[in-house]
């Protein structure tokens, strides 16, 4: 058991404490913690990103919801405990299944298994990685010529060029991102280019982006995952390497920039851990839109609501956004990544992105 | 044509007339007038023969005092026509009287009577045998059995003259009728068409069963399917009384016909021999103010003298009517009948009926009663289903014009629990509403017979009860609600806290807590859950009592259970206390401790066991703030014979602080 861990376990044991003593001393179990949503979220000038406010959300046994969560961590923990003493390690999907054991503590959908680990985190403010709990998604694809250590299964550090050790899907980012587990050395990519959609990423990768501009290119898949984040962060931080993130222009890509850039509501807890707060916007943006004469879609119901929904989350209160967000209120179109190529297959890397990083002071 | 023309043209005109006139016979005044005797459709002359036929049944079995068993068979021949067979075991008709009873129109005692029957509904059987022979050119056959030494049954063949509106009897034979105490059995050929759903035979009996819980009705369905509707209780209804009329809302016509009619010598012993509730201080009034001798014969008043006494009624204050010509179902059975034919929808709740007391229209006394039926398969989509009773016979048609519809309409369903379009019209939901309304005279909007008119006593009435019965559909809905809410702090204390405290403890390695003090500032309330093992004719039913609170508690427990019922488990339970003839049982519960549970029990057999709902149960001696499973005492309990209680001003027990919402709006960017 490492300290970590050892430190997780000792946290976790203080609040099924806190529970049992409550009971013990005829009271009703309580339990507070950091109230999860965009109005709790305020903006920690210290480590520039977006973290939980002081807003509680008390958690009773008088509620059936209530004292259902308090068996369900009682559980948890020590399944966690479990895992801890006999070195394995499981993902949240099994944890949702092992727990058809657990009587009443059981979870109902996966959603409320991912949402317990995360309390666990804030309240004893550790990692869920500490809790040797890890997501079902796999990391991201990485390339670039960029050259790090990942420690292998018979415990060797083994050395990876994420362009010339790897093949064509890149280097997959593992769940534990960690010193113990990733090193970096080094190499000739100097930037991080993180692209939202594997169309865009294998575009840029066929054009010779990487070799061409010496970029570091990341593939988020989406919504991208901790350890991606992660990665990102450190590579950042201890690298020095200026972070782009490339998207669809679209409300939910502008959510994909936030959670790199300024931190996720659900996990502001580490957002300092998570968060790059340098990472720029490149686009596609509203103006890119017009600018570019792009081919668009309209905008659905479900966007408009997500583009409002975004005018009162405080992390996008500030002019670049506002204008935005409201630029593509008004025209009321979005567009993709890939509508780029309307202008040619190699428009977006001898033309869009050279442009827009130059106006960037990145190139 | 001028005038002279017309005046050449009269004679031959009236000649031809008067000879065309003698060839109007019956069967052409029938024809004509089908729409009015309610044989307009085919698939309704079906039914009103059954109806007439069921009705006649039942109304003799009522007054010879015979549990009715009724049986109807409709068979299938060839194109539109269809053999109807309608058996009875009432008292029978003597052999003399058949004819007169099957083969002669508008021939009964019936229609001089003031009191409540079914068949004053109809034209009487007599028209549906009329219509058979019209329609198919087959004779009807009749058989009636009378009781006595005399066990001869009589059967003859009915045919009816339609010129002379007189019975042709044929084939009249005495036989041996096996197995037959008394009854009565018709037989006749019609033309129809056999129909299913709302206004079908099938319905007109179920309906009939609901209402007529002492009859045993069964059904056999041209797919010769058989259905039964078995008797529910023992019990017959209350007989109605034959009353004088009352000589409130009386009409100048029939006031001047009883003054020729009567036996009495002077208008003054008429006032007050031949009308309800004229005392002779009454009489004496109303002949004061008219101004007529008291000793004058009463065949020598005048129009105008008649005038003048209808004139001074109105002026005269008269008691209301006596009831006893009325016989209302009553709650209890108007429960039981739902009960007995509707539990295959196994409904959730049966409103408490309502039985309002009678008033009077027109110097005809009424009553209204209400029934509602509430959840389980009832489909919950769609308008409610509303089953309207004139005198025990159900209306299946013309419900758009019926008062009892329009009572429905005009009651705001919403304060009792149901949907209802901006709070008019048929409201919408898992229910059923019946409405009976009995009376010595029903008013109707036409001959047809098919919807109550719609007079303002009488719609007015059926609204109250609406009103009532839909407080206490509410009052079970808000119960239900608490239960449910009560039924999870339930799971919490019981289950999800003791699986708590015995994780916490395994996983830190120390002693399982004592949950008492916790469990009782979760609950802080006294919890009566109703429990009932029911198997066939016997139901267990027991009363879980949990003492969450902090402090010893002692109260006492009531509730009104159906005396036949009960058995001796009742008495030898340890908490019981005292039964009241009137079934209102009280259970004492003495100091019980915090934390502490005890369990009353007992047993209903029989007929009416299930009468009972374990939700209606009340509590005194205690701040029924603290108490979750049962209501406060009534405060007219102790009042015998008020039935209605209502309970409107229910606090809402203990503090409900609901969990801070923990909604995280933004989590998708995750």
């Amino acid at each position: 058991m490492t300290e970590r861990h050892d430190n997780a376990v000792n946290n976790l044991k203080e609040i099924v404490d806190s529970i049992y003593n409550h009971m013990r001393l005829g009271e009703i179990p309580t339990m507070e913690l950091s109230t999860r949503s965009k109005k709790n979220i305020e903006f920690d000038p210290k480590k520039s990103v977006w973290t939980y406010g002081d807003m509680k959300t008390q958690r009773t046994a008088k509620t059936v919801t209530g004292a259902t969560m308090m068996l369900r961590t009682a559980c948890t923990v020590q399944f966690i405990e479990d895992m801890i003493k006999s070195n394995k390690s499981s993902t949240l999907r099994e944890m949702y299944y092992i727990s058809e054991g657990w009587g009443h503590g059981k979870f109902n959908s996966q959603d409320e298994s991912n949402l317990l680990a995360e309390d666990l985190e804030i309240m004893s403010g550790c990692m869920r990685e500490d809790f040797k709990l890890r997501p079902e998604e796999d990391g991201a694809r990485v390339m670039g010529d960029f050259t790090l250590t990942e420690m292998t299964k018979k415990g060797e550090r083994r050395k990876i060029n994420c362009l010339e050790d790897v093949g064509e899907s890149g280097y997959g980012v593992p769940y534990n991102v960690e010193k113990e587990n990733v090193q970096f050395q080094g190499g000739n990519a100097k930037f991080i280019v993180a692209v939202e959609t594997g169309g865009m990423f294998d575009r840029l990768v066929e054009n010779g982006f990487c070799e061409e501009h010496n970029a570091l290119l990341v593939h988020l898949k989406g919504q991208p995952a901790r350890s991606t984040r992660r990665f990102i962060k450190r590579l950042n931080s201890e690298m020095g390497m200026p972070t782009v993130v490339f998207t669809d222009g679209d409300p939910w890509s502008f959510r994909i920039y936030a959670s790199i850039a300024y931190g996720a509501i659900k996990t502001a807890h580490i957002s300092d851990y998570l968060a790059t707060p340098t990472a720029q916007f490149v686009g596609i943006t509203a103006s890119d839109i017009l600018n570019y004469d792009l081919p668009t879609d309209s905008l659905s119901d479900k966007d408009i609501g997500a583009l409002n929904s975004e005018l009162s989350d405080p992390r996008f209160r500030d002019e670049f956004w506002i204008s935005e967000i409201q630029a593509m209120l008004d025209m009321k179109k979005k567009s993709e990544q890939q509508a780029l190529a309307k202008y040619g297959l190699d428009f977006v890397t001898d033309t869009y992105l050279p442009e827009k990083l130059t106006n960037m002071g990145i190139l | 044509m001028g005038s002279d023309e017309k005046k050449r043209m009269a004679v031959p005109t009236a000649n031809i007339l008067a000879s065309k006139q003698k060839e109007i016979s019956i069967t052409e005044f029938f024809e004509k007038n089908k729409q009015i005797l309610g044989f307009d459709s085919k698939s309704k002359s079906l039914l009103m023969g059954v109806k007439e036929a069921v009705d006649n049944a039942l109304d003799a079995c009522e007054e010879a005092d015979i549990l009715p068993d009724v049986f109807v068979r409709v068979e299938r021949l060839e194109d539109d026509e269809y053999r109807m067979v309608i058996e009875d075991n009432g008292p029978g008709i003597v052999k003399k009287m058949m004819p007169n009873v099957f083969g002669r129109l508008l021939y009964g005692s019936r229609f001089h009577a003031l009191r409540q029957s079914r068949g004053q509904q109809g034209i009487g059987i007599s028209a549906t045998i009329m219509f058979g022979n019209i329609s198919t050119g087959k004779p009807a056959r009749v058989q009636s059995k009378i009781e006595g030494e005399d066990s001869v049954a009589w059967g003859m063949d009915i045919v009816i003259d339609t010129k002379t509106n007189r019975p042709i009897v044929t084939n009249e034979e005495p036989f041996t009728w096996e197995g037959k105490g008394s009854g009565t059995r018709i037989e006749y050929y019609t033309k129809g068409r056999y129909i299913t759903g709302k206004q079908s035979i099938f319905e007109y009996l179920k309906n009939t069963a609901i209402v007529n819980p002492h009859a045993k009705i069964t059904f056999v369905d041209p797919d010769n399917k058989t259905f039964v509707f078995e008797r529910a209780t023992d019990t017959m209804p209350e007989k109605s009384k034959e009353i004088k009329p009352h000589p409130e809302g009386l009409e100048i016509g029939e006031l001047q016909k009883m003054t020729q009619s009567t036996q009495q010598k002077t208008v003054r012993a008429f006032l007050i021999n031949d009308f309800s509730r004229v005392t002779a201080r009454i009489a004496d009034e109303i002949l004061k103010e008219t101004g007529i001798k008291p000793d004058r014969k009463p065949s020598g008043l005048s129009r105008d003298d008649c005038r003048d006494i209808i004139k001074a009624i109105g002026n005269v204050k008269i008691m209301a009517p006596q009831t006893d010509c009325l016989s209302p179902i009553g709650d209890t059975l108007i429960k039981k009948g739902l009960m007995h034919v509707l539990d295959g929808m196994r409904p959730e709740y049966y409103a408490p009926p309502v039985t309002r007391a009678p008033k009077a229209v027109n110097g005809n006394p009424f009553t209204v009663e209400v029934g509602i039926v509430y959840g389980g398969d009832i489909p919950a989509e769609g308008q409610v289903t509303i089953l309207r009773f004139a005198n025990r016979v159900p209306l299946l048609y013309q419900a758009g014009a019926c008062a009892i519809t329009k009572a429905v309409s005009d009651v705001d369903w919403r304060r009792y629990g149901l949907e209802q379009r901006g709070g008019k019209g048929v409201p919408f939901g898992p229910a059923i509403i019946l409405v009976h309304v009995a009376s010595t005279k029903v008013f109707f909007t036409s001959e047809g017979k098919e919807a109550i008119a719609d007079l303002p006593e009488i719609t007015e009435e059926i609204g109250l009860a609406l009103k009532l019965c839909g407080r206490n559909l509410k009052s079970h809905l808000r119960k239900r609600e608490r239960r449910e809410h009560t039924r999870a702090k339930f799971e919490i204390v019981q289950v999800i806290l003791p699986e708590l405290a015995k994780k916490t403890a395994e996983f830190l390695s120390k002693p399982v807590p004592d949950l008492d003090l916790t469990i009782s500032k979760i609950m802080n309330v006294v919890w009566i859950e109703p429990g009932v093992d029911a198997k066939k004719k016997l139901r267990k039913i027991t009363y879980s009592v949990f003492n969450y609170t902090r402090s010893e508690r002692s109260f006492r427990i009531h509730a009104q259970l159906p005396k036949e019922a009960v058995n001796l488990t009742l008495f030898s339970d340890s908490h019981f206390v005292e039964m009241n003839d009137e079934g209102k049982v009280a259970w004492d519960v003495k100091d019980l401790a915090p934390a502490a549970h005890t369990t009353i029990s007992f047993e209903l057999t029989g007929d009416m066991a299930d009468v009972f709902s374990p939700d209606d149960v009340y509590i005194s001696g205690i701040n029924p703030v603290i108490v979750m499973g049962a209501d406060p005492l009534p405060g007219d309990w102790g009042i015998k014979g008020i039935e209605v209680t209502e309970i409107d001003s229910e606090e809402e027990p203990v503090e409900e602080e609901e969990e801070e919402e923990e909604t995280q709006e933004v989590l998708e960017d995750d």
